[in-house]
Formats: structure tokens, C-alpha cells, sequence
């Protein structure tokens, strides 16, 4: 039995300590925000937050977590920054199927927390990661933006 | 595998795209009231218990409410609920797929029906033809096709409200009026919200729809404003909506595996090995229909959660019977087409005017040979399905495309009725023409008749990449003439293209009805060569738009430089030539080109078109006539010495009619935008030996977000038509005038797709 904190949590689990978090999030503990794409960290729909920082959850095991925090998109709102760039998606109408985008969401708040300010080329670098199959690029990086004003 | 078995999944296809390419005259009319509805809405909600959550409700619940006629919400046809605190519940029918359509219908209902857009829930409607009509997603015709229907649907409760109230208050109902989901009647001071009438309202007949007078666009109060998504909130906050988000008590996992190449059969596999790892619940084979369309052979894999299943899956090993699977290689294909090219076939498939006089007579004549590769879908969701055998039902909760014609196909690969099985609409992450095909909703039906417990069947995205319909690849090979005035004489074309039967194209193959319309030389040849092909092909966003018109307006831009004219002189000039044998017979074709004429027009006024750009900046512009759309795009770009394209700007320009849902329809300009321009720079997919080269997306470069255009400005030319679809019309001119910008800026015709093959990149 492991202990994860996640959301402000504890939450026991019965899984082998080599499972990535993302199974362990959607199938065990039904926190179906997390999404699967690809598997090998190359479309970041599976990000959460470990310790603060972005993590692709696909590639990381429930054992390597540790005690470490967790925050999943189910949780984030509940963060300043997380609130602010959920509203500002919605104000900017950034989804179009809506499947990347909580990934999306994940990485744009990491990027807030770590650079209240973020320049253009902050924000490619910080969503590189992220892949829009749907092209809501446009808006995610005016959402960022919208969102970063409202922390000045 | 036989022959005729691919044929049968490509006749298949192919009758699904063309008919969701052919948009009828609207007009889908209510046939059937609410009380009908009661009844087949009660009838497959029989035997629900569980509840895909969706915000704490139970998503079956939810449906079968609308069978309690003494419910607090009142029905007033299969659309429309009202409840006593003026919330109104609207059903959308369609798959929402990312092209926004939950959020369009709600408009649509809701404007006609004068409802407070503020107190409107959108709701997904289960699947039931028999009540909604169509109810798939594809060729950007569900707003086409419901565009009646649903203001009809909207005006027929709305005159069942004013008829209680007429009723009540002893006055005409032509002296009441209808505002944000309240009836005035202004002569008395009398006022009624929606929902204090609705009991009474529910109960009166429903309306001839015929006998409804629909508003006109003067009257629009919702339609053609800006919207968020009505899933907007849940998409942000990580709720479940999506198929992969099913989750039922009890459930189990699985994963199937099919033969690398397309075909193959299993002959054995490492059943007691599978069975005794860890989590895994069992293994079978399963033999399947053949049919690309329904279920291949493979093995299921049945396990305790997904990863477990994974896991197993890795560890299997099948021995397959490669006898009757693809040796198809695309490197082969390419080198073929190109040796073939110059043999133009005997037989024509058009011949109008005289093409070797024209050729005989020119000023000038141009030859050039364009391909483009094969292409994969890849939606980011990865393909699942959801099914519970129970009770002799088959339930299931299935993103897809295609849910009304998906099912009879469930049912026969089910063995069971069509009335056994219940499908649930989930939200879809993402289609682009790959969930037309509802081959993992049969798998999953297919395994879980074997499994006792509700199952969720989950693709890898290396089973996606590797099982997928795919655009086929294309070869052009083009001659045109110009004639002593500079204008466009004769084209001639040998298509090398793909049949799966051998005797017409494969899906998404022939050359489309856009091309046909638009290119208008009077003199013209058009001819095809087909190579077999066993891989299966589909419709791939806007198919065969998608790739056809980068050959042709590349080609075009091709033929206006040697006409020594202007490229968009000479295309308004080629649009508007008078040759009858290419105006459309069929009348359900609105071609037309005054709206060609239109979109070219301001696009080339809102690029600045005939501007000075420095040296090494170009301005490109190409149009197409698609999936019913007038559309140009225009792209203005540098180029760098080491091919790095640097994308100043994108314009497009569409005449689909009034829009619905304005910031959804920018959103859907913007992204077939981005997708094409991700398309066209770098999405290629490698066959060899019947396998797909490429497994994941490391593979298979979607653009991302640093090389994402900082600009796509859409544009609107709303005209009176009737409104026509957003989701495919913005993707297939931004590939022609990406080349054509390129030939502008450095003077290299690109005639070759994905432009990564010529050395080119996009600039951070």
C-alpha cells in the first residue's frame, strides 16, 4: 500500500511501485482529468504538478513519487495562479476538443508560478511539451498572457 | 483475406464520403413529437443503473428523466426541456468533436426559441435516428443538415408556450411577444417566464412544423455572436467528459492487438505466459469479421487497470499468418508514380473541348508533377469504447464520429438486434475524419460479450498509428496551357492514385467534386492511373481537398506566372469562365463563382495584395471550393538561407454563410489553419513492407507551440446562403499558399509535400 498526497489529500493505493502515475490517477483513484496520449512523454496531456514542477505523469512512477505533493488538473483551481489561467481560458475560448488541454493548463500555470511575467519565448519554451492536435495555440498563448496581466 | 473483404470495407467508405460530402437542401423536418420520444427515450434507457458522471449526475439517469411525464423538467419535443425555475435543458444530436457543435445547436434552438442563453444546459442526446435524424459528425455538413430541424425545434416549443398563454390570458397569440425565456403580451402588462407555462405547454400539440414561421436574420438575437464552449468549464477543470473518462463499477481493461500489417491473422499466441502476469484477468483470440471497418483478428488482453493490460501487452507474442496481409510500400509507390506519370492512360475520365489543339495552339505551355505522402489522424485522444453486455443489451460509450451508423454495425459484429444495443455519446477528443470508422466500438463490443463485467477497451497510440484509415498519398502529373491572351486554355492532369477492389479509387482517393467545379479550362483531360493498395484509406480531414488543391492552385500559380498576368487576375479570370460542361448538375452543389470570386477578392485586399515585401518575403494566395465552403487563404513568410520559413501572417477569408457561433468559428479558421500548416511542413507517414514506419509522435512532428503562427486572421463574408460547416472548408488552400509564398520569397516551386522532405522548417 502506498500513501500519495495529492490535491491536499492523502489517498491510499494498492499498486505496484512501478506504475506510472497517470494509471494510478485515472484508473485507481479516478481522477479522469490526467489524460493519456502517447505514452512517452512527446504529447504532455498526462501533466500534473510534482513538488510544483511539471511533470509529464506517463513517464513517472508511483514509487518514484514519494511523499512529494501532487496537484492534478482536478486540483490546480484551487492555486492562485491555476484559478487565474482557467478563467483566462475561458475567456479566451481556448478549447476546441478540449483533450490537451488540461495538460496545457497544468504546464501554463508551472509557467506562472515559476515566471509571473513570461515573454513569448518563456511561453514556447515552457509549452513546447504540449501538443495541440486541434491548432489552440493562438489562444493558449493569449490566454497566458491574459492571465500573467492579471497577476501585475 | 479475400479481396471482396477489402472491398466491402472500402464500399463502405467510400458511400460514407460521399454522403457526407453531398449536402442536401436542408430540411429535415420534426417527424416525430415528444410523446414518441417518451417512448424510445424510455425504451433505451431500460436496465440503466450506472452513471457515467458528468457533474455528479448519472449521464443514463439524466436521459431516462425525460421519460417522467410527471417530472419537474417538461419536454417539449426531443430537443427542448423547460423546467419551473426557467432552466432550459437542449439536446444536441451530434458528436462533439471539437468543431463546437454542442455549443452551435444550443444557438440555433435557442435563438428561434427566444430562450435566455444564460439559463440554457447543453446536454448530449443518446442515440436515436428514428427521433433526431442523422446524428454523425463528418464532411462539415452537421450544421447544413440540421439547420432546419432545430429551428424548427426551437419555434415549435416556443409556439406551444404562447399557445398556453394565448390561451390563459384570452388574447391572440400574434399580439405576444417572446424575449429571453419570457412571453409579454405588451397591450395588458402581462408577462409568463417559460417555465411557469411549461407543465401546461408539454401537453399541447405539437406543432406542424411546416406550419412554423422560422425567424429571419434581422430577427437573430444569438446567432452570429461570440461563445465560449458550453463544456468550457468542465474541459478546464479536468471533469469527466471524454470516452477514455468512462468509468463503471466493476470495470475491467483491455487492450487488443492486431496483425503490424494489415491482414494478418493469428495463428497462436503465448496465452499461459499472458495469463499468469500480473493483473491480467485473461487473454483470448479473436477471429473478428475481416473487415478493416468492424474487427481484424487479434488477441484481447483483459486486465485489472490499464497499465497492467499494457504491460501484458508488451510481453505478447503472436504468431501471425501473414499470407494475406499488406506488402505495401510507400517508397515503391512513389518511385512507380513517378515512371508512370508521363504515360497518360488511353481513357479519360473528362475530355471537354480540344486539349491538343489547345497545346498545338498556345503561347505557352506548363508541366509539372506534384505528390504528397500519406497521412495519419492521430487525435489526441487515443481510440476507445466503453461496452457492458448486460441483460442482453449491448451498452456502450463510444467517442466517435458516427454514432447512428456505427451502431447497426456494433449490433451485427454483436450478433444482436440494433434495439439491444444503447449507445451513449461522450465527448470525442478529436476526429478529423478517423472516428468515422467505428472499428474499436466494434472491438470493444466484440470482447465484451466475452467478459462479464462492463469493459473499457483502450488503443495505445502505437495500436492508433499503426491501425489507422489513412490519407493516401497522391500523384499529379499536370500540363496546362496558356493561351495568346494570357489566359488559361487547357489542363490537362494523370492522376496516379490508389483502388482497393480494383475497379474505382480507394476511400479518399478520387479526385474530389472541388476540383471538378473550380478548375475551368475549356479545354480539359483529366485521366487516372490506380495502383492496388491493401492498407485501408479514409477521410482525412476535408478528404481529398486536403491534398489535391496544394496540386492544383500550386500548379495554377504555376501557370499565372507563365501567362506573365497576375495570380489573382488570372484566377478570377479561370473562375469565372463560362464553360457549361463544369457547372454542377447535381443542384445540392452550391458552387459558385461570384462566392469564389468574393473571398478571393477581399483576401487579396486584407493581405495587401501587390504590396513591396523586402527581399526574401513573399506573399502567397491560393482558394478552394470545399465541403461547401468559399474560402481563400493568403500567407505572407520569409525565408532564411538554411529554408527556415519564418510566417509573418495567415489570412483567411470564408463564405459559409451566416456564421452561428463567431468565436467558434474563428477557433475553427485558426486551427484547420494550424493543422494545415503542420500538415503540409512536416506530416508524412512511411509504409515498408505492409508496417507503418512511424509508431508515435516522436515520429510524426505535429507543430507545436514555438513554431505556432503568432497571427491567423479570419475573415467572414457573411452572406444570405444557408449556413454550411466550418469544420474541414480553412484547411486545404493554406498548403498552396504556403508554396506559393515560398516561390514568391526564394524563387523554389515546391512541388512535394511535407516540406521538411525539401529541406524546409518553420523559425521559432
Amino acid at each position: 500500500m502506498l500513501t500519495l498526497t495529492i490535491n491536499g489529500q492523502s489517498r491510499d493505493v494498492d499498486v505496484p511501485e512501478d506504475m506510472p502515475l497517470l494509471w494510478v490517477l485515472r484508473d485507481h483513484l479516478s481522477l479522469v482529468g490526467t489524460k493519456y496520449g502517447c505514452g512517452i512523454a512527446q504529447c504532455g496531456v498526462c501533466t500534473v504538478h510534482v513538488a510544483g514542477k511539471p511533470v509529464r505523469s506517463c513517464q513517472l512512477t508511483v514509487g518514484d513519487v514519494g511523499t512529494r505533493a501532487i496537484v492534478t488538473i482536478e486540483g490546480i483551481g484551487s492555486t492562485p495562479n491555476g484559478a487565474k489561467v482557467q478563467k483566462a481560458w475561458m475567456e479566451a475560448a481556448v478549447p476546441q476538443c478540449g483533450y490537451c488541454q488540461a495538460g496545457q493548463i497544468m504546464s501554463a500555470t508551472a509557467l506562472l508560478d515559476a515566471n509571473p511575467q513570461p515573454d513569448d519565448a518563456d511561453i514556447d519554451a515552457a509549452m513546447a511539451g504540449n501538443l495541440c492536435r486541434c491548432g489552440t495555440y493562438i489562444r493558449i498563448r493569449r490566454a497566458i498572457k491574459n492571465a500573467a496581466a492579471k497577476s501585475a | 483475406m479475400a479481396d471482396t473483404q477489402f472491398a466491402q470495407s472500402d464500399a463502405y467508405l467510400s458511400a460514407l464520403i460521399r454522403e457526407v460530402r453531398s449536402v442536401p437542401p436542408a430540411g429535415v423536418s420534426l417527424t416525430m413529437g415528444r410523446r414518441t420520444f417518451f417512448k424510445l427515450a424510455g425504451a433505451s434507457a431500460a436496465g440503466l443503473v450506472l452513471g457515467f458522471r458528468l457533474g455528479g449526475t448519472a449521464f443514463a439517469a439524466e436521459t431516462a428523466n425525460v421519460d417522467e411525464p410527471d417530472g419537474k423538467d417538461q419536454a417539449m419535443n426531443a430537443f427542448i426541456r423547460i423546467a419551473p425555475d426557467n432552466t432550459i435543458t437542449i439536446y444536441s444530436k451530434c458528436p462533439e468533436i471539437g468543431q463546437g457543435i454542442k455549443t452551435s445547436f444550443g444557438v440555433i434552438i435557442a435563438d428561434e426559441l427566444d430562450a435566455d442563453w444564460n439559463h440554457v444546459v447543453m446536454e448530449q442526446a443518446d442515440i436515436n435516428p428514428k427521433v433526431y435524424g442523422s446524428q454523425g459528425a463528418g464532411g462539415s455538413t452537421s450544421i447544413p443538415h440540421a439547420w432546419d430541424q432545430l429551428r424548427q425545434a426551437g419555434a415549435g416549443a416556443k409556439a406551444m408556450l404562447v399557445a398556453v398563454a394565448a390561451g390563459q390570458w384570452a388574447v391572440d397569440s400574434s399580439q405576444i411577444t417572446a424575449r429571453d425565456s419570457v412571453l409579454t403580451h405588451a397591450a395588458s402588462g402581462r408577462s409568463a417566464t417559460y417555465g411557469s407555462l411549461a407543465v401546461a405547454a408539454a401537453k399541447m400539440p405539437v406543432p406542424d412544423p411546416k406550419s412554423l414561421k422560422l425567424k429571419s436574420r434581422a430577427d437573430y438575437r444569438l446567432i452570429g455572436k461570440r461563445y465560449r464552449g458550453v463544456d468550457d468549464p468542465k474541459v478546464v477543470s479536468g471533469q469527466p467528459l471524454f470516452g477514455i473518462d468512462v468509468q463503471l463499477p466493476g470495470m475491467v481493461y483491455a487492450t487488443y492487438t492486431k496483425c503490424p500489417a494489415a491482414g494478418g491473422k493469428v495463428r497462436s499466441f503465448n496465452a499461459n505466459e499472458i495469463k499468469a502476469l500480473h493483473g491480467v484477468l485473461d487473454a483470448f483470440a479473436v477471429d473478428g469479421t475481416g473487415m478493416m471497418v468492424e474487427v481484424m483478428p487479434g488477441v484481447a488482453i483483459i486486465a485489472r487497470d490499464t497499465w497492467s493490460a499494457f504491460q501484458a501487452k508488451d510481453k505478447l507474442q503472436v504468431d501471425w499468418d501473414l499470407s494475406e496481409a499488406s506488402r505495401d510500400s510507400t517508397s515503391q509507390f512513389s518511385a512507380e508514380a513517378r515512371k508512370q506519370a508521363a504515360n497518360f492512360p488511353q481513357k479519360p475520365d473528362d475530355n471537354i473541348g480540344d486539349v491538343d489543339k489547345s497545346f498545338a495552339n498556345a503561347a505557352k505551355t506548363v508541366e509539372a508533377y506534384y505528390e504528397y505522402p500519406f497521412a495519419a489522424h492521430v487525435p489526441l485522444e487515443p481510440m476507445n469504447t466503453t461496452a457492458h453486455w448486460h441483460d442482453g443489451v449491448m451498452e456502450m460509450w463510444v467517442p466517435t464520429q458516427q454514432p447512428d451508423r456505427g451502431l447497426p454495425i456494433v449490433a451485427k459484429v454483436a450478433g444482436i438486434a440494433p434495439e439491444k444495443v444503447v449507445m451513449h455519446q461522450t465527448r470525442v477528443g478529436g476526429g478529423f475524419g478517423r472516428r468515422l470508422v467505428n472499428d474499436y466500438a466494434c472491438e470493444a463490443a466484440a470482447i465484451a460479450k466475452r467478459v462479464k463485467d462492463p469493459v473499457k477497451l483502450q488503443w495505445t497510440r502505437e495500436d492508433d498509428f499503426a491501425h489507422d484509415f489513412y490519407r493516401p498519398a497522391g500523384y499529379h502529373q499536370f500540363k496546362g496551357a496558356i493561351d495568346k491572351g494570357g489566359r488559361l486554355d487547357a489542363w490537362q492532369e494523370h492522376f496516379i492514385t490508389f483502388t482497393a477492389d480494383g475497379k474505382k479509387e480507394a476511400s479518399g482517393a478520387n479526385l474530389t467534386d472541388n476540383l471538378r467545379y473550380s478548375i475551368k479550362a475549356p479545354n480539359l483531360r483529366r485521366a487516372k492511373t490506380m495502383f492496388p493498395l491493401r492498407i485501408p484509406t479514409g477521410a482525412w480531414r476535408a478528404p481529398g481537398d486536403n491534398a489535391q488543391v496544394f496540386a492544383a492552385q500550386s500548379f495554377m500559380h504555376e501557370l499565372s506566372l507563365a501567362s506573365g498576368r497576375d495570380h489573382v487576375e488570372f484566377l478570377l479570370d479561370a473562375v469565372n469562365r463560362d464553360v457549361p460542361e463544369l457547372v454542377p448538375k447535381d443542384r445540392t452543389v452550391n458552387f459558385s463563382p461570384s462566392r469564389a470570386t468574393g473571398v478571393i477578392k477581399m483576401c487579396a485586399d486584407k493581405a495587401g495584395w501587390g504590396k513591396t515585401l523586402p527581399k526574401g518575403s513573399g506573399l502567397g494566395l491560393a482558394w478552394c471550393y470545399s465541403h461547401a465552403g468559399h474560402v481563400a487563404q493568403a500567407v505572407e513568410l520569409s525565408v532564411d538561407a538554411n529554408k527556415r520559413i519564418k510566417i509573418a501572417r495567415i489570412l483567411v477569408v470564408l463564405d459559409v454563410g451566416p456564421i452561428i457561433d463567431m468565436a467558434g468559428s474563428q477557433a475553427q479558421a485558426q486551427g484547420a489553419s494550424t493543422d494545415a500548416l503542420s500538415t503540409a511542413m512536416g506530416l508524412k507517414i512511411n509504409i515498408e513492407n505492409g508496417l507503418i514506419q512511424e509508431q508515435n509522435y516522436n515520429a510524426y512532428p505535429i507543430l507545436r507551440m514555438p513554431f505556432a503562427p503568432m497571427t491567423i486572421d479570419p475573415y467572414f463574408i457573411q452572406s444570405d446562403n444557408p449556413p454550411t460547416g466550418m469544420g474541414e472548408p480553412a484547411f486545404p488552400a493554406l498548403a498552396p499558399a504556403l508554396g506559393n509564398a515560398i516561390f514568391a520569397a526564394t524563387g523554389e516551386r515546391v512541388r512535394q509535400l511535407p516540406l521538411r522532405d525539401l529541406g524546409y522548417s518553420l523559425a521559432v
